[in-house]
């Protein structure tokens, strides 16, 4: 499709605001008025809307289609959370009303949605106390490791590395990196971490430990709670990555397994949707110890049931984000959990691993599945012996899926499994689903030893033929240039048109 | 049960597939001792119950104040086509466009929005979106640290409070130094800015128009700047931004913004949209997604995420930044609310709403004691310095259902006296007239 900004047509708009009485010179200073009108599309609204939904229709998403797509748990996405998050009795709320002295009581019910998303997000982790500031998992992760550094700097610990194991997500070690620290990659034995191997690298200097259980192969840390005395045995933290939490809620409460800070991404576990690639939201939660340094502002309930925000923690860590966090995601995720209630919770967790297992145990003998035991949301298959034979390679088993309607599994991340496909078809998929997935997957694997060839010119059914990253990166077009000027526009409409 | 398809005899099938007895054996690896013994919620609810218990709690909220709050977060009027295009599900229920050729509308759309972005702040380079505002000026300042490999930053008192206090949370444990220029009469102390720059400095930071509402060129500033090698980091107001100078023309090397006032509910503070854009000479230093155009191997055009080797997932402790999911939905909502506004009008909603304030500040103004406290010019905010504390108006006029501003006393100590008041296109003549008399009868 061509760009907004080549069917752009000087002088059309969608929306005509009244004119103004005057113009900006006579408000303000020329000198502070920018020179030339930015050069933005002037379409009318229904060429806006029939090229937004062109675009839309050039998208795989969870509603059309099956989303294997690992660590990021996309289940289905339960429309009535978006009715809730769009009533007006939310939307319109200015987030800094009741930062007003004495206007607590005009935001009574979003105070409320916040305490009590707090409480259930506490019932369910075991933690003492959550923050819902963060606005992304990898946020959370950042929120975490600045809440150790408080813990430390306050004790007098001086704490210079965290230990993170080699089949961590990348945000793991970015967030430990920006927070300042030295992040030591513990590798993994027979999938998990190994005790032995981690008490080779602990010391005094250890701040924590970011872990990921289950782990982003999909495997139960089953050494957990030697793990998590040895940590502690340094007065070092534990960190838990809640990506994963949708394996476990119900099953097993982290607070009780001894972790320290917690973080869950409300977009993977509690069934808000990605947006494409966010909104998302990654509440924190914390034990007991650790709670003076939640961020501020918290919420606080009163004993006659009024809720104000509280900014009084004097070892608190600060503000991390403008507000009480991404607002109208969580709304959805406490709808959800209000939906789903106790027993909706662990039913979640139950299918979501049944459903892991039962395409395991089905594309066994036809992928490779290095670790080849029951997991728990998610598994690790991987094509290294086709690639090596065949030069058949994940990136092209991905493209092929594509080719058949199914979004691909997660393949550039664990980095510990070569030639990967990490698959997540979560709770929401059925068995027919899941059965024509598998039948896929084999068909292509089949076709990938007779005629690789095939496989590797993947997709060959979507709007676009295999895209060439390599160049995109050298040719670094990160904008568009039509409409920038009367001979750009045509030679830019002429490259759309191509 | 709910969003859960299997059937009982799905499940026997499938648990004979896998070849366990239970659903239970296949939790075995979790310790007996950690087994979860108890689950403290409520029982699930139907569909409709949660739907009268939200909106028992939306009914607690009072959204029917007319409020002149702003402070860097405004009520603009959204287009309902906003909502109608970007609720789409195709992109509503997708995620992070890793597998390109199955994402091309997400990927084109998020291409628009960089050039978009680009535009608008006439900067040469834009990325997918960071979180918010406040964390864009984080994610800048630690650009220039990377690329200065410096320790100070000097940021201006009237870069908005509530970013101030986020970066010095996020600083605390990182070497670097915040200096505070303070502010005078709502406007920055160019002269004490410059003054504050030295070799050590690896930024300056100021915001435009500012957190008073006042307006500045700070061309000279940025200039100075560039003398010390350090990089120029200017915040703006996008709807303003249409009329105002450009951070391009300043000649700042990273321009940054909240974007909820383009097409974005207030929805108590979230979700919001991080506006950053630079020179592209820095931008593999730049933080967050990023959307290159190239072709297939038909030589079609198409679209993917490119330059990946700052992330995360590639280059996990090296990476320029942690962020992975960020704000695809808000970014593409602000793309497709200036796809209906149009340059007009944009700039017809900035210029009301400047008008707006500026009548109000005239009639504000004229209130016996009452006088406008910046001594610039200003857009559609402004600081009123009143006789009495600004609680007392508050207070007073919360009673009445009224919003009259933000008292800046929470933020600038001596400013008790003084309210900030904001204006938008949704802002009516009575609107301002029932301002006037109320506040008049505080006084
Ligand atoms: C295991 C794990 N940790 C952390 C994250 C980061 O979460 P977010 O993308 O919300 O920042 C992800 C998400 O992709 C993840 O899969």
């Amino acid at each position: 499709m061509k760009t907004v900004f080549a069917t752009s047509r000087p002088g059309r708009a969608g929306v005509w605001p009244p004119a103004p009485q005057t113009e900006p010179a006579a408000l303000i200073e020329p000198r502070l008025l920018r020179e030339k009108r930015p050069c933005l599309p002037e379409l009318s609204e229904l060429d806006v809307v029939r090229h937004f939904t062109g675009l839309s229709r050039l998208n795989f998403s969870v509603d059309g289609n099956f989303y294997p797509l690992g660590s990021c748990t996309m289940k289905y996405n339960p429309k009535f959370t978006e009715a809730v998050a769009a009533h007006p009795g939310f939307t319109a709320l200015h987030p800094l009303i009741p930062q007003l002295r004495g206007a607590g009581h005009f935001t009574q019910g979003a105070l409320e949605v916040l305490y009590e998303t707090e409480r259930f997000l506490c019932a369910i982790t075991g933690m003492h106390a959550f923050t819902l500031q963060p606005l992304a998992g990898a946020h959370g992760e950042l929120t975490g490791v600045m809440l150790m550094a408080a813990y430390h700097r306050d004790k007098g610990n001086r704490k210079t590395t965290i230990l993170v194991p080699d089949s961590a997500h990348g945000t793991n070690p970015a967030s430990a990196a920006i927070a300042g620290y030295q992040v030591v990659s513990i590798p993994s034995h027979e999938g998990i971490i190994d005790p032995a191997a981690m008490e080779k690298v602990l010391n005094e200097d250890v701040a924590g430990l970011m872990m990921t259980c289950p782990n982003t192969l999909g495997l139960f840390e089953r050494h957990l709670p030697r793990i998590v005395e040895l940590v502690h045995s340094v007065d070092g933290l534990l960190y838990y990555d809640g990506a994963n939490l949708n394996a476990i809620m119900g099953k097993m409460r982290v607070g009780d397994a001894g972790f320290d800070i917690v973080h869950i991404n409300l977009h993977k576990t509690f069934a808000t949707p990605h947006g494409g690639g966010g909104p998302g939201a990654g509440p924190v939660g914390v034990s007991a110890r650790l709670e003076p340094y939640l961020p501020i502002s918290r919420v606080v309930k009163l004993e006659d049931g009024q809720y104000y925000l509280n900014y009084d923690y004097p070892k608190s860590i600060g503000y991390i984000a403008p507000f009480y966090g991404n607002f109208g995601v969580i709304l959805k995720a406490y709808a959800y959990l209000l939906r789903l209630g106790r027993e909706g919770v662990v039913r979640v967790a139950e299918n979501a691993v049944l459903a892991a297992n039962y395409l395991r145990a089905r594309l066994r003998g036809h992928l490779e599945i290095p670790y080849d035991r029951t997991c728990m949301h998610e598994f690790v298959a991987s094509v290294a012996e086709l690639a090596a034979s065949h030069g058949v390679r994940a990136l092209d088993i991905a493209k092929a899926l594509l080719d058949r309607g199914h979004y691909a599994p997660t393949i550039y991340f664990p980095l510990i499994v070569k030639e990967c496909l990490m698959i997540e078809p979560t709770e929401t998929e059925s068995k027919e689903t899941l059965d024509g997935f598998v039948d896929d997957l084999v068909d292509i694997v089949k076709t990938a030893r007779i005629n690789p060839a095939a496989i590797q010119a993947a997709p060959h059914h979507l709007p676009v033929a295999r895209l060439d990253e390599v160049r995109a990166a050298r040719a670094m077009e990160l904008t568009d240039d039509a409409g920038l000027s009367e001979v750009m526009e045509i030679t830019a409409e002429s490259d759309t048109h191509a | 049960m709910p969003y859960i398809p299997h059937t009982p005899a799905d499940q026997e099938a499938m648990l004979a597939a896998i070849g366990v007895e239970s659903l239970d054996e296949l939790f075995a690896d979790i310790p007996p001792t950690l087994r979860a013994s108890r689950l403290d919620l409520p029982p699930g609810k139907s569909e409709d119950a949660v739907l009268r218990h939200l909106a028992a709690l939306a009914a607690k909220n009072r959204t029917d104040l007319l409020s002149f709050l702003g402070a860097g977060f405004y009520d603009h009027a959204i287009p309902a086509a906003v909502d109608a295009l970007a609720g789409r599900s195709e992109f509503v229920t997708a995620y992070t466009p890793y597998q390109a050729e199955a994402s091309q509308g997400l990927l084109q759309a998020i291409f628009e929005y960089q050039t978009a972005m680009a535009r608008l702040l006439d900067m040469e380079v834009a990325n997918a979106s960071l979180y918010d505002g406040g964390t864009a000026l984080y994610e800048a300042i630690m650009m220039a640290v990377r690329l200065t490999k410096r320790t100070r930053i000097v940021i201006s008192e009237c870069v908005n409070p509530i970013y101030r206090v986020m970066l010095t949370s996020y600083t605390t444990n990182l070497n670097l130094t915040l200096v505070t220029v303070p502010q005078r009469g709502g406007a920055p102390d160019i002269a004490a800015l410059m003054r504050a720059l030295d070799g050590n400095t690896a930024a300056i930071i100021v915001q435009n128009p500012n957190f008073f509402g006042t307006i500045e060129d700070y061309t000279a500033l940025f200039a100075t700047a560039h003398r010390h090698d350090a990089l120029a980091i200017l915040s703006v107001y996008p709807i303003l931004q249409s009329i105002l100078r450009t951070p391009g023309a300043m000649g700042a090397d990273i321009a940054v913004a909240e974007g909820q006032s383009l097409g974005l509910p207030l929805s108590f503070g979230g979700p919001y949209l991080g506006i950053m854009t630079c020179r592209k000479a820095l931008v593999r230093q730049m933080p967050g997604r990023i959307v290159g155009r190239t072709v297939d191997s038909t030589g079609k055009t198409g679209f993917v995420l490119t330059l990946q080797a700052r992330e995360q997932h590639i280059r996990r402790d090296k990476a320029t930044s942690n962020i992975c999911s960020n704000q695809a939905l808000c970014a593409l909502r602000a793309l497709i609310y200036i796809c209906l506004l149009g340059p007009e009008g944009l700039q017809r909603t900035a210029q009301l709403a400047m008008e707006r304030a500026h009548y109000a500040a005239r009639r504000l103004g004229a209130l016996p004691g009452v006088r406008v406290y910046n001594t610039g010019p200003f857009g559609n905010e402004f600081a009123l310095q009143l006789p009495v504390r600004a609680y007392a108006v508050i207070d007073a006029l919360l009673a009445k259902n009224i919003v009259p501003g933000f008292p800046l006393g929470r933020y600038y100590p001596g400013l008790d006296n003084h309210l900030l008041v904001a204006c938008t296109e949704k802002t009516s003549r009575e609107d301002i007239g029932i301002l006037a008399e109320y506040i008049g009868g505080c006084l």
